[in-house]
């Protein structure tokens, strides 16, 4: 027995020696993008044919593309531009869901009957692909695709939202506030949304990361972002052309989505909660 | 007997959701921005007058109620008739059937790979726990989970196609095109698989009925195969099910960096061109083809745990 506390407790060390160094470097890449004006020795949309495709070097860091911009501030006005918007997306899908499933998981009844069949014709589409074709429908650009995002994503979270409220609404505490006459809405705000919090915060991590992955990709075939912004995926876009002579154009905006997606991965996999890589919101339910 | 009334209940409830994804699909086409007759016109090349719009709206059946029009659409859809392209004049039908066959052999071919690579891979994550071999596995499930794929795609490109030479870049004729694509629709399932794998077998070998048949002399491999493995498999099989819906999302960007000619690029194409009745009947067809998906997963499992059955049918959960 005590060797497995002993385990139990290097597991702990172990995960949390992992958090502090993701969470730092994930703070670091953040800061970088903030202070994106500060730290980037060139302006990323200046247009400059006379230093096109330069190789790295004490100028340029990363060296330039196709057209002369300097690819390192690229990447670090990306960043603002890619978390900037998913954290975006991920509040007001947030904000969305809470609303939908408190009311639904709340009230239950017909309300909650309506909304779930809502969400099961929402659900029998492959998101991303329901995602595409209200772009479609509305033309590119990255308002149409934050708003199909959001509609697509609030969904998952709607559903969480309501599992988690039809537990807490069982709870004592609930009932004790009911018998006093308290308003659902103060026992909503007062009671149940506090309690869902930490599950949240696991799942807000990790989609955070998701929408990141999301939005470049949509950016990628052409539909989110569009050309001139310094967004990866876009950036790979423009790279791929010259995938044989200047490989770097889309190797590094990818390692940067991939450093980011992994670094909040990590990030949630500590919070813990979190087994197999997959967002809680993703899994099956056992509703209805 | 249980099983039968099993199957027909699951095949009921796809009714209701099939119905809803036909109507979300239906009123896609009602969000326009655009009139889809002056789609149909600008598509077509053909100048916007006030009586070819008209002749254009009674043509795609724009004229009548919005009720009347859904029905038409579910009527459409029972007989298998998706409508004709606005791009191409061709119906939409023919023209899936054409590029099915491309997107079937990736999404099955990417499936099967994802199976045969994570299912010795979870069995030799979970023998050798916090071994070597645990790290590597876990650090695998770990990349296919933070890779974006279309960037995964250019990197194999990158290296086996550009650099080494090893694979062919585009198109879709032999065997050899679709090694490169399968792959990078399989990374991120054999990710998930594998984790998954792994944590049902750890859970799986804490049973005592593994310490039983130890104590009876039965071997590991024994033990395995014929107790463990047939519970572990199971979320394994919920994930494919619901990853069905990942895999053709990805077989849209997959298609396009290949330059496969599959329905996944037929449909960037037509998002392109607001060819209004392919975007429609594809994400239908896609509906389809997740529920169904779902559905075949979830009588795998009633068929793997008989269980599953008499819990559904004593009304709990």
């Amino acid at each position: 027995m005590k060797d497995r506390h002993k385990a139990f407790a290097n597991l702990l060390v172990r995960r949390r020696w992992m958090l502090y160094l993701s969470l730092s470097v994930l703070l670091a890449v953040v800061v970088c993008g903030i202070f994106a004006p500060y730290l980037a020795p060139h302006d990323p949309s200046f247009v400059d044919f006379s230093h096109k495709l330069e190789s790295p070097s004490w100028d340029y860091p990363l060296g330039t593309d196709q057209l002369g911009r300097c690819l390192f501030s690229r990447l670090l006005y990306g960043t603002r531009v890619s978390l900037g918007l998913a954290l975006l997306i991920v509040v007001a899908c947030l904000l969305s869901g809470l609303l939908i499933g408190c009311l639904s998981g709340y009230s239950g009844g017909w309300i909650d009957h309506a909304v779930m069949r809502v969400c099961d014709a929402v659900l029998a589409f492959p998101s991303l692909i329901l995602a595409i074709s209200l772009i479609a429908v509305w033309g590119a650009g990255w308002k149409q695709m934050a708003i199909a995002l959001v509609i697509v994503q609030t969904v998952y979270y709607a559903r969480f939202v309501r599992g988690l409220v039809i537990n807490l609404k069982q709870q004592t505490y609930v009932t004790a506030a009911r018998v006093c006459g308290t308003n659902p809405v103060r026992i909503l705000m007062r009671h149940i949304v506090p309690n869902m919090l930490p599950p949240l915060l696991v799942v807000v991590t990790l989609e955070i990361g998701w929408v990141i992955m999301d939005i470049s990709a949509l950016s990628f075939i052409g539909l989110g972002i569009q050309a001139p912004t310094a967004e990866w995926g876009a950036m790979i876009n423009e790279g791929k052309s010259f995938i044989r002579s200047h490989p770097r154009l889309m190797i590094a905006p990818g390692a940067m989505i991939f450093v980011m997606v992994a670094l909040l991965n990590l990030v949630s996999d500590a919070f813990g909660e979190n087994k197999g890589f997959g967002s809680p919101l993703r899994r099956k339910s056992k509703s209805t | 007997m249980k099983l039968y009334s099993y199957v027909w209940k699951r095949i009921l409830t796809m009714v209701p959701v099939l119905l809803g994804a036909s109507f979300v699909s239906f009123l896609l086409l009602r969000l326009t921005p655009v009139d889809p007759a002056k789609a149909y016109l600008s598509v077509s090349n053909i100048r916007p007058t006030e009586e070819a719009i008209q002749a254009i709206r009674s043509q795609l059946g724009l004229d009548v109620p919005f009720w009347t029009q859904y029905a038409n659409w579910l009527w459409q859809l029972c007989r298998f008739d998706f409508g004709t392209s606005f791009f191409s004049k061709l119906s939409v039908g023919s023209e899936f059937m054409n590029r099915l066959p491309i997107t079937a052999a990736l999404a099955l071919v990417s499936l099967l790979l994802a199976i045969a690579v994570s299912v010795p891979l979870g069995i030799v994550s979970a023998l050798g726990k916090n071994r070597p071999i645990d790290h590597i596995c876990r650090f695998l499930a770990f990349l296919g989970a933070s890779l974006p794929q279309f960037w995964l795609a250019y990197m194999l490109i990158y290296f086996l196609s550009v650099k080494m030479d090893w694979f062919p870049l585009q198109g879709a004729e032999s065997w050899r095109y679709y090694v490169l694509p399968s792959f990078t629709l399989a990374f991120s399932l054999i990710a998930t698989y594998s984790r998954l794998l792994r944590a049902g077998l750890l859970e799986g070998l804490e049973e005592p009925f593994v310490l039983y048949a130890r104590a009876r002399g039965l071997g590991t491999y024994a033990i395995l195969t014929k107790h463990v493995l047939r519970h572990a498999v199971r979320p394994v099989v919920t994930a494919a099910g619901m990853n069905l819906g990942k895999l053709f999302t990805g077989t849209v960007i997959v298609e396009q960096i290949f330059g496969m000619p599959g329905m996944g690029g037929f449909f960037l194409e037509s998002v392109f061109h607001r060819d209004y009745p392919v975007i429609q009947s594809y994400i239908f067809v896609m509906a389809f083809v997740f529920v169904l998906g779902n559905l075949a997963a979830d009588l795998i499992q009633a068929w793997i745990d008989p269980r599953l059955t008499r819990f559904e049918e004593k009304g709990g959960k």
